[in-house]
């Protein structure tokens, strides 16, 4: 089979067709946001104390939908995975950065995906959080000429776990959906400790 | 009827809305069927355009073309704003991203119109007050935006699509991610639970 994805980098549409795209594209990432209930700050940090793992149930099942397809649509020859954009790895600043995030997910009630959506669903802390966003990324490039040589620190490249670990990307896929049914049932029974928990307080 | 909403006393309030959450509000998908329509939704962009899903990069298109337009010379001096303004030919919210969280957002509002689930209300746990809560959203925002900008980028772009790219960094901001949120919960456990 001939090559052909994935498309934009084939040349199939320009930037300005790339734009549509993205609205179009965007339009499917906040509907099952919303349909998941993401859209609720209650729903997304009840993760954070057990009681409903829905968090972690969507991420995986979104995160092994794509990384499977992807992979496979890889191996049959559909898509050059090579021009899929991977974001390079800058190991420290990216672990303290995700140590912050998460913090602010938590104090928060959302991250800034999941805050659009409930924001187009009328929820008044979500449009505070997204001032609070702004006003947060606005410090980090006030503060960027000190912050930059931490930031640009310990870069690695465009580095994938079956690179670094010198295994084989079909052995890493299969080894992540395995953990990631795993996380499921862990989760499942989880929820249902914490559900008895619940009702003998 | 809106304009007496307000006037009803926080009790009654409650199980007004009570009362129309359940007249109403239909029940969020099953976590897996969400997560299967996210998941394609995600591949279509690998696909379709070789680049992921992502959230906070377009606050920082707004947040540098914001500074630019007010403070030029200040923005163009400084290398994190430079890089969402480009070389100056385009405008810096004519962005992939930018185009993508708009959609986000018409996205969510139609889901939760279908669903009946639009409706002005702020999320929060009964112990906590309003005031309280709206103040946790604010510093917990400005914390998400400053970590994600650190993490370059945040759980659209890192856990989720660097995440299903298997991107060693991505993989690293994602755990990280999580034992942030896990470690703090216990101190916010009041505006929760």
């Amino acid at each position: 089979m001939d090559m052909n994805a994935p498309f934009f980098k084939f040349g199939f549409f320009g930037d300005e067709v790339s734009l549509i795209v993205a609205f179009v594209i965007g339009i499917g990432f906040g509907f099952f946001l919303e349909r998941a209930g993401f859209g609720s700050a209650r729903k997304l940090c009840a993760q954070f104390y057990f009681t409903d793992l829905a968090v972690f149930k969507v991420m995986f099942t979104a995160i092994i939908t794509a990384m499977v397809g992807i992979f496979w649509l890889s191996w049959i020859g559909f898509v050059d995975l090579s021009l899929v954009y991977v974001s390079p790895t800058f190991i420290l600043p990216q672990t303290v950065g995700g140590l912050i995030l998460g913090v602010g997910f938590v104090v928060g009630g959302y991250c800034p995906g999941t805050s659009c959506v409930a924001a187009a669903t009328g929820k008044m802390d979500a449009f505070v959080y997204l001032g609070g966003i702004i006003a947060g990324i606005f410090a980090f490039g006030e503060l960027f000429p000190f912050l930059s040589a931490f930031y640009d620190s310990t870069p690695m490249g465009q580095l994938t776990i079956p690179q670094y670990f010198n295994l084989s990307y079909g052995l890493v896929v299969f080894l992540v959906v395995l953990m990631a049914i795993g996380g499921f049932a862990g989760g499942s029974w989880l929820e249902k400790k914490m559900a008895v928990r619940a009702t003998e307080k | 009827m809106t304009t007496t909403t307000k006037a009803i006393p926080l009790e009654n309030a409650k199980e007004h809305s009570k009362a129309r959450t359940i007249r109403e509000a239909q029940p969020y998908w099953n976590p897996y069927v969400a997560g299967l329509g996210l998941g394609l939704v995600l591949l279509s962009a690998f696909v379709i355009m070789g680049r992921g899903l992502g959230a906070s990069g377009a606050f920082s298109s707004l947040v540098a073309a914001t500074v630019n337009t007010v403070a030029p010379t200040h923005a163009a001096a400084n290398n994190f704003y430079a890089e969402y303004l480009g070389d100056g030919t385009k405008n810096p919210l004519k962005d992939w991203l930018v185009f993508e969280v708009l959609g986000a957002i018409v996205g969510g509002f139609i889901s939760g119109i279908l669903a009946g689930r639009v409706k002005k209300t702020i999320e929060k746990g009964p112990r906590i007050s309003v005031g309280g809560r709206l103040g946790f959203a604010l510093v917990g925002g400005m914390i998400m935006g400053f970590g994600a900008k650190m993490a370059r980028g945040c759980t659209s772009g890192q856990a989720l699509t660097g995440g299903a790219l298997l991107g060693l960094g991505s993989w690293a901001a994602m755990l990280a991610i999580f034992a942030g949120a896990y470690a703090t919960a216990y101190f916010v456990r009041r505006q929760w639970t």
